[in-house]
Formats: structure tokens, C-alpha cells, sequence
């Protein structure tokens, strides 16, 4: 196996790594950055459990090559939130929503939301059940999520983040 | 420190103590667990159901560069001479032993410190077999002359299954027997006899972080890091396999992706102790989501239920006769067989009943507890009974139920008084929620309309124990030491508010210390709707007695009555400086009687009782059997919700999972292999699956022994559900399904044959 070096953005730090050609990105992200949030569980892209964003979209990180992040910006769970520990909108409206139970899958959720709300300020009940359709919750706090996702919306436009 | 509060804690629907780890992606699982120099297990696994192993060829395994070793029973032998585990029998060994039992079977595993390694070095493993015939169905097996286990081996720390040790040449792990009155004079006796039979399908539990298990060996000590919703069931297990005390076992658990049932017992953690113990380093194995569906499933039964009935539509008698499949390895299955077994004849009050419940090897994977412990599969077939009976006669199905319902006061099957069972007001409330009154919109055309309701109880395993450790540090601030797994259901929540109530703290403030036995005093395990009802208890007893000695201290240090001295100045009075501590310990273990081994009579069957109702609507294309279930309503009774918001998220989580069970999961085999085991062909429910109006809630009721009232809510929501949407779907369509899972395919196909054309293959 050949090694290679890849450059790349994670959450907003420039970083580098030796990696092997078959390794996945959520392996690398664990065991390289020790960054956790993102977790494999299904194995076939089809939970969200390790989604992360790659250049403004999300993607299910156990799929993804980390060759392929190479000159490209990641960004997690982690680096949700501001540098003084307060949470990011979505993150505190999954909180006052009580909208995850185990919390296994609750990191791809986030950031799927996140790039809902990015591209739809004021989703419909209808647009969120398809957007998170690729996000499966075992322990099915679904209904806690619909009102976690309202919730961020409003205090989004009512922050008047654009 | 932990400021004084008035607020009461009960009652609260406070965030999860952990919330904030869980959003930033910082909560610990073992999951992401990593220690220096460990290993990675991969798993080989058997291609057949049944056969005898002829040879394993590990040789190239073991040649490829990067595989440290391959481990075969005959290595875990080695460091443990009797490799067979498991809670009610010892029958499943750590890797097969001379003989497969099921398609999926562990037979080897390969240790690498890279898993890419090990999964390419199972690949190059080769075994060959010499089959033997297979038996699947759980009624076949319970007579075939295929024999899964020569001898039954009753593990000893059952006392109830002892004289089933040394049974041989039988399918069946254990016959369950209740009788009360004399049910074949009463049928004899009835005006109308009814007879169905009704079967549930294999499902399984499909946590979000699949099953894993670290486990670090040294000669002197283990310690486990591992996924299981029972860790001193585990410490006791791998002590009993090594032959050690149970003080050089160690075994902690973070926070659980998930379990509901599955991560029970014991599961990973022999075979990858045997593996450290075996290399001498640290031994990672973590399934993929496929090998889940190889370690534990949920009982597929076959249920036959048989009712007298009198002209004033009162149930005289009632007979069940349960056949659950258990697979390869017995697991839990014998109490799912009894506890299930017990309360098969719903919650009707019915003076004569004969109850045969049988738990039965087959050639599957094996089979246990799956929130509900058996319940939802009997009352899958006693509530559809229950509507066919009401149909036949044609008796209000509402008033039917009314008319037969157990009350509070009268004994149930076993004899045992039902108290503190909610049943009418579930019943009632259900009732009200779904406008029963009000004219009903049945469709026109080809959409065909229906509602459905059912209501189903469930018992609780007895006799279990809880211990808790309050302990209040020198400032004031408390930690809460309990076995309790928080696997999402928010126990550390709950207790911690709990203990709060108690001792007049902050219920966020408290500390709660996860699983680890070194630390953390025993519990029987995470499951059955138990926690809130023990270890809520234990931790009630333990905040109590810190209390009374914060009260001794405060005397001893001279502090008046009706002081306000906090806890931090009383200790530093005694002790001179910030030090010392205040703990207080509770145990807790409910009365209990032993069932009669002949007539299942006991006069305290359960420690209480899990009630819970479902009513559905549904909207059928009577063309395609395309069904949307348009509104659903779960109401329970959990006693006192202790955090209101946490209760209502298992209400509907609960019911959310028992939906996918009802319509969509269903693991299908074909000569005893698996063919859907992913999520690709798995389909679990996801949020295109809520139904269009969805109501969960629980009545106001209180359990008299339990902390503050409350009782067990995990479950009560999957109990009824299905039956449900069964009678839903007949009330709309005129066609009864008894089999689950009700699909399109299944209902266009029912509807087709009872038009009298039915489709291809029926």
C-alpha cells in the first residue's frame, strides 16, 4: 500500500494527515483528529449517523474517501458553536426539543439541519420529513425532531440570521 | 456546592444531564473506544444452519502479513476450559464446537491490529461442513426428530429451571404451564367458542451503534468496556467462565448508541475476553450493522388463542398454547417464555384459563428479550381475538373490553390482585382521544376507511435487585453511584431528579458515575421497564439514609434544630478542612412468590403492572392494499412521569419502533439464510413514517410502592399497538390478516383472496 499526504480545512484549522488509499473519512477523522461525532454505523450510506460536510455538503463520511478531502474544507460536529462554548442554534434547539434520546445519530442530524435551514429558512413539516428521510433514528425521537428543526428556524429569522 | 432548592424535582421536565455532550458529538461510547496496542476481532462465520464441522483452514489467515492471530474454539480452551455461556442455559459456546447451529454462527476470528487487515484475512478462511437436516419453524421444531442441543443445560443461577438439567432429545428449552378453574368444563359450557391462530415475525432491535465490546487483559484482571445494558450481569458471567471472583473482573459502560433489549446478558464479552486473554493486549470487536442481526432477535410465535363466551358476551374461558422461536441458543428466551407466558390472556378478567407456553430451538439466530419481553406478540393475537370475537357476535368492541376488563382488586391469571393497573382509565381515555363517539368517514370507492383500538398489560421480571450509592462530597456537591444504563431512555436524569427530590438539591447539579463495577454497587440489569421502578427505589432509600446523616451530623457538630448550615460547613466543622464524606447506600428487591410449577398460581406475580392502549385510523386502497395510517393515539399509565418530557419521548419512541414491527421489518429467510440483513433491505421506520397525527400520553395514576408514584414507561406503548392496526385495517377493509407484518403486498393479497380471485402463489 502506498501512503499518501493530504492537505485539508477541518473546521476551520488547516491540517494534514498520512493516509492510506482505502481509508474511509470517518476512520480518519477518529483516528487521527480523535474527533468522534461523526460514527459508523450502517456502513452503506444509508443511516447518517457519520454525516459531515465536505466543501458545503453533507456526506455520509463512512463512504467517503479521505483522499478525497484533499484541498477541501471538512467541517464536523466539533466545529459547531462559537469559541466561548455557546452552541449553535440547532444544536440548542435539539436540546429544548429533547429531541434525541441515546444521541448516537444526533451529530448527523445537526448537520443536516444545518444545511437545510441554510437553503430554507422556513421549512414545512413536509420538507423536513424528505430532507431527513437518509437520517434513521432508532430510538425515534422523530416527532421531538420536527419541532427541534421549527424551533431553529424561528429563532433563526428571528435572530435574523439570513 | 450544590445550592439548597425549593423546587420540587419531581415532576420537571429538565434537559438530559448529558444534552450538551450529546449535541457537540463529545458523549463517550465504546464505539470510539481505542486503546494503545489493541487489537481488532473480525468475525467468520458459518454459511450453513446446521452441520458438523469437518476441518477449519485458518492457514492462509493466518500467512497474510498483518494478522496477528486466528482463534478457534480449541484456542478459547485454552484460557477457558468450558467455553459455554449464557443467562438461562449454558448452551452457546464462545465459537463453534464441533457443530454449527445456525447460518452466521462465530467459528473463528481473526486479530489484527488494522480491521481492514482482519476483514481481508476472514475472507481467506475456509471450513467445511457436514450438513445436517434443519428445522425452522417453531412448531415443527417443538416435535421434529432434528434435535439442536443434545442435553439441556440450565444455567444454575436459575433456580426455577433445575429440573430441566439432563433433559435430552427435545427442541424445547422449557414449557411454561398456568391453570385457573376449569376451562374445559367452561367451554363445554359456552355459547360461543372461538378459536384463531396468529403469528409475529423475526425482528431485531437494530441499535444505532452496533454491538462492541473492548476487553484488556492482564493475568491478574480483566476489564471490559462494553456496550450491554446489564454490567454486573457481565462481571458475574466472565467471572464464572474464568473461574476468578468477581473483584478481578471489571467491566464499565459509557453511554449505549442504543439497545432495547439486545445489549443483554451477555453478548460480545466472552468471546473477546477469551481474546485478550488470549494475545495479552487490548481486544476490540464491534460488528458491522449486518452481524447485528446473527447475534439477537426479537421471539417470532405462533399463537393459538381459543375463548368461551357467554350470551351476555362475557369471556368464560380462555386457552393460549405459545410456541416461541428462540433460534440456536436459548438467551433470555425461557423468561420471555414464562413472562409473557403468564399475561397471554390479556387483561380480562376470565375465571377459567389454561395458558402451555413453549420455548423452542430451531435453526436461527437466537432469540430474546425485545422491549416488551414477549408481550407484543400476545397481544397481537389476543386483542385481534378479542375484535374477531366482537365482530362474530356482534358486540361493540368498546363495550366488549369494558365488560371483561380486569379491575383493580380482582385477581388476574396467576392469582395475583391487580393493583395500581390503570387499565379503565387508559381504556377511557383512549376512548375519548379518538372520538369514538362521532360519526366515523368509512370511504368510498376503492379508499376504504377504518379504526381500530386494543389495550394490552404486560409483567414485570421478578425477582430483581437494585443497589444505589449516594455520596456527598466534602463541598456539598453529590455524585450518584448506579448500574443503571443510560442508553437514551434518560435514567441518569431520572434518578438524578430522584435523589434531588430527596435531598433538596438540583437535580442538574448531581453527578451521576456510569456503570463500572469497580465503582458502581449491582443491578440486576437495564430492562423490562424496571429502572425507574428498582433502582428509583434503591436510589429513593439511599438519598434517605444521606439525609439522616447529614441530620446526625448536624447534631453531632452542635448545628440547632431548624438549621440552614449547609452540608460543606457541617463537614468542615467535623473535619477541620474541606473533607470527608456523607453516603448513603439503598437496596431494593420487591416481594415476590414463585409461580406454582403446575399451575402457574402465585399470589405476587410482578412488582407491577405495564398497561398501555393504541387506537389507529387507517386509509386502504382497496386496489393496491397501499395502507397511511392517519392517526395513531398511545395512551399508558407510568404512574408519576418523574421528567414529563423524557416519558413522552419513550411514548412515541416506543410506539415508533413497534410500528416498524407491525408494517415493515421483517428478517426473511430462505433455507435458513438470511437474505435482508442490512439497512438497505431492513426498513426501519424513519421520519416519512410518522403517522399523519400522532397523540401520546399517559393517565394520571399512581403506583403506590414505587419513587413518587412512578413506574416503568419504556414499554408500555409497543404492547397494543400492533393489534391496533390490525383491527384498523379489518374494520376497513372487511379482511382479517393474523400474520405480521402487514404490508401492501400482504393486504392486497388477503383482499384479492377473499374476493375470490386470488393472486399468483396464494
Amino acid at each position: 500500500m502506498s501512503s499518501r499526504r493530504i492537505r485539508f480545512t477541518l473546521n476551520g484549522a488547516p491540517v494534514e494527515a498520512e493516509i492510506e488509499p482505502h481509508e474511509t473519512l470517518v476512520d480518519v477523522l477518529q483516528q487521527r483528529f480523535n474527533l468522534n461525532g461523526a460514527r459508523e454505523s450502517c456502513g452503506q450510506g444509508l443511516c447518517g449517523c457519520c454525516t459531515v460536510i465536505v466543501d458545503s455538503l453533507a456526506v455520509s463520511s463512512c463512504l467517503y474517501l479521505a483522499c478525497f478531502v484533499d484541498g477541501k474544507r471538512v467541517e464536523t460536529i466539533e466545529g459547531l458553536g462559537s469559541a466561548d462554548a455557546r452552541l449553535d442554534p440547532v444544536q440548542q434547539a435539539f436540546i429544548d426539543a429533547g429531541a434525541f434520546q441515546c444521541g448516537f445519530c444526533t451529530p448527523g442530524f445537526i448537520l443536516m439541519v444545518k444545511q437545510l435551514l441554510e437553503s430554507n429558512l422556513n421549512p414545512s413539516d413536509d420538507e423536513i420529513r424528505h430532507y431527513l428521510t437518509g437520517n434513521l433514528c432508532r430510538c425515534s425521537a422523530y416527532p421531538e425532531i420536527l419541532v427541534a428543526v421549527k424551533l431553529a428556524a424561528s429563532r433563526r429569522s428571528q435572530a435574523g440570521v439570513a | 456546592m450544590s445550592d439548597v432548592v425549593a423546587v420540587k424535582q419531581i415532576g420537571r421536565s429538565i434537559p438530559r444531564l448529558e444534552a450538551r455532550e450529546k449535541v457537540t458529538g463529545r458523549a463517550d461510547y465504546v464505539h470510539h473506544l481505542r486503546l494503545p496496542g489493541m487489537l481488532y476481532g473480525k468475525i467468520f462465520r458459518s454459511n450453513v444452519p446446521h452441520a458438523r464441522i469437518k476441518r477449519i483452514d485458518v492457514s492462509a489467515a493466518q500467512a497474510l502479513a498483518g494478522v496477528y492471530r486466528v482463534a478457534t474454539i480449541d484456542d478459547i480452551r485454552k484460557v477457558i476450559p468450558n467455553p459455554y455461556y449464557g443467562p438461562a442455559f449454558h448452551d452457546q459456546p464462545i465459537l463453534a464446537d464441533g457443530k454449527v447451529r445456525f447460518a452466521g454462527e462465530p467459528v473463528a476470528v481473526v486479530l489484527a491490529a488494522d480491521r481492514r487487515i482482519a476483514e481481508e484475512a476472514v475472507g481467506l478462511i475456509t471450513a467445511e461442513y457436514e450438513e445436517l437436516p434443519a428445522v425452522y419453524d417453531e412448531i415443527e421444531a417443538a416435535t421434529s426428530s432434528t434435535i439442536i442441543h443434545a442435553e439441556l443445560k440450565p444455567a444454575s443461577t436459575f433456580p426455577d429451571l433445575q429440573h430441566l438439567k439432563g433433559r435430552r432429545d427435545t427442541n424445547i428449552a422449557l414449557d411454561y404451564h398456568l391453570l385457573r378453574g376449569d376451562p374445559e368444563a367452561a367451554f363445554a359450557a359456552a355459547d360461543h367458542v372461538f378459536e384463531h391462530t396468529f403469528k409475529t415475525q423475526p425482528v431485531m432491535h437494530t441499535p444505532m451503534e452496533p454491538f462492541v465490546t473492548v476487553a484488556d487483559a492482564s493475568d491478574e484482571r480483566i476489564t471490559l468496556y462494553t456496550s450491554s445494558q446489564g454490567p454486573s450481569f457481565v462481571r458475574i458471567e466472565i467471572a464464572r467462565l474464568l473461574g476468578w471472583p468477581e473483584n478481578r473482573v471489571r467491566v464499565k459502560v459509557p453511554h449505549l448508541g442504543g439497545g432495547f433489549g439486545a445489549k443483554l446478558y451477555i453478548k460480545l464479552e466472552a468471546l473477546v475476553t477469551a481474546l485478550s486473554l488470549i494475545a495479552k493486549r487490548p481486544v476490540k470487536i464491534s460488528l458491522a450493522m449486518e452481524e447485528q442481526f446473527f447475534m439477537v432477535t426479537r421471539h417470532p410465535c405462533t399463537f393459538k388463542i381459543k375463548s368461551g363466551v357467554d350470551r351476555d358476551g362475557r369471556i368464560t374461558a380462555r386457552r393460549c398454547d405459545i410456541w416461541w422461536n428462540g433460534g440456536a441458543y436459548a438467551d433470555i428466551g425461557p423468561r420471555v417464555t414464562q413472562k409473557a407466558g403468564f399475561t397471554s390472556a390479556g387483561p380480562y378478567d376470565i375465571d377459567n384459563v389454561a395458558i402451555e407456553s413453549y420455548a423452542v430451538y430451531t435453526n436461527r439466530p437466537p432469540a430474546g428479550a425485545l422491549r416488551g419481553f414477549g408481550a407484543p406478540q400476545t397481544a397481537w393475537a389476543y386483542e385481534c381475538h378479542m375484535d374477531m370475537i366482537a365482530e362474530a357476535l356482534g358486540l361493540d368492541k368498546i363495550a366488549f373490553r369494558r365488560k371483561n376488563l380486569l379491575r383493580n382488586g380482582r385477581p388476574q391469571a396467576t392469582g395475583t390482585i391487580m393493583r395500581d393497573a390503570a387499565l379503565e382509565k387508559v381504556l377511557d381515555q383512549l376512548v375519548e382521544r379518538m372520538d369514538w363517539q362521532l360519526p366515523f368517514d368509512r370511504g368510498t370507492g376503492h379508499v376504504r376507511r377504518g379504526r381500530g383500538i386494543a389495550i394490552g398489560f404486560k409483567g414485570i421480571t421478578a425477582p430483581t435487585t437494585s443497589v444505589a450509592i449516594v455520596n456527598l462530597y466534602g463541598d456539598g456537591s453529590c455524585g450518584l453511584y448506579i448500574g443503571t444504563v443510560d442508553m437514551g431512555q434518560g435514567s441518569d436524569t431520572v434518578m438524578a431528579q430522584i435523589a434531588a427530590e430527596v435531598l433538596n438539591i438540583d437535580a442538574a447539579s448531581i453527578r451521576v458515575v456510569h456503570p463500572d463495577t469497580d465503582v458502581t454497587p449491582y443491578d440486576m440489569g437495564t430492562l423490562g421497564s424496571r429502572s425507574t421502578f428498582h433502582m428509583g427505589t434503591a436510589v429513593r432509600l439511599a438519598a434517605e439514609e444521606a439525609r439522616g446523616k447529614i441530620d446526625v451530623l448536624a447534631r453531632e457538630v452542635g448545628a440547632p434544630p431548624g438549621h440552614n448550615v449547609p452540608l460543606s460547613e457541617l463537614l468542615r466543622r467535623k473535619y477541620g478542612m474541606q473533607a470527608g464524606n456523607i453516603i448513603g447506600t439503598g437496596s431494593f428487591i420487591p416481594a415476590y412468590e414463585k409461580p406454582d410449577s403446575k399451575t402457574g398460581a402465585s399470589s405476587l406475580a410482578t412488582p407491577f403492572w405495564g398497561v398501555g392502549a393504541t387506537g389507529a385510523e387507517v386509509e386502504v386502497d382497496m386496489e393496491t392494499g397501499k395502507f397511511t395510517i392517519t392517526k395513531l393515539i398511545n395512551i399508558a399509565d407510568v404512574g408519576t412521569p418523574i421528567n414529563p418530557q423524557l416519558v413522552k419521548v419513550q411514548l412515541s419512541g416506543a410506539a415508533i419502533m413497534q410500528l416498524g414491527f407491525t408494517t415493515t421489518e421483517n428478517m426473511v429467510f430462505h433455507d435458513g439464510q438470511l437474505t435482508n440483513g442490512s439497512l438497505a433491505d431492513y426498513k426501519i421506520p424513519t421520519l416519512l413514517d410518522l403517522p399523519l397525527q400522532f397523540v401520546n400520553e399517559c393517565v394520571e395514576a399512581y403506583q403506590k410502592d414505587g419513587p413518587f408514584g412512578a413506574k416503568g414507561a419504556g414499554e408500555s406503548t409497543t404492547i397494543a399497538l400492533s393489534p391496533a392496526i390490525g383491527n384498523a385495517i379489518a374494520d376497513a377493509t372487511g379482511v382479517r390478516l393474523t400474520d405480521l407484518p402487514i404490508t401492501p403486498e400482504s393486504l392486497c393479497r388477503a383482499i384479492q383472496a377473499a374476493k375470490g380471485t386470488p393472486m399468483p402463489g396464494d
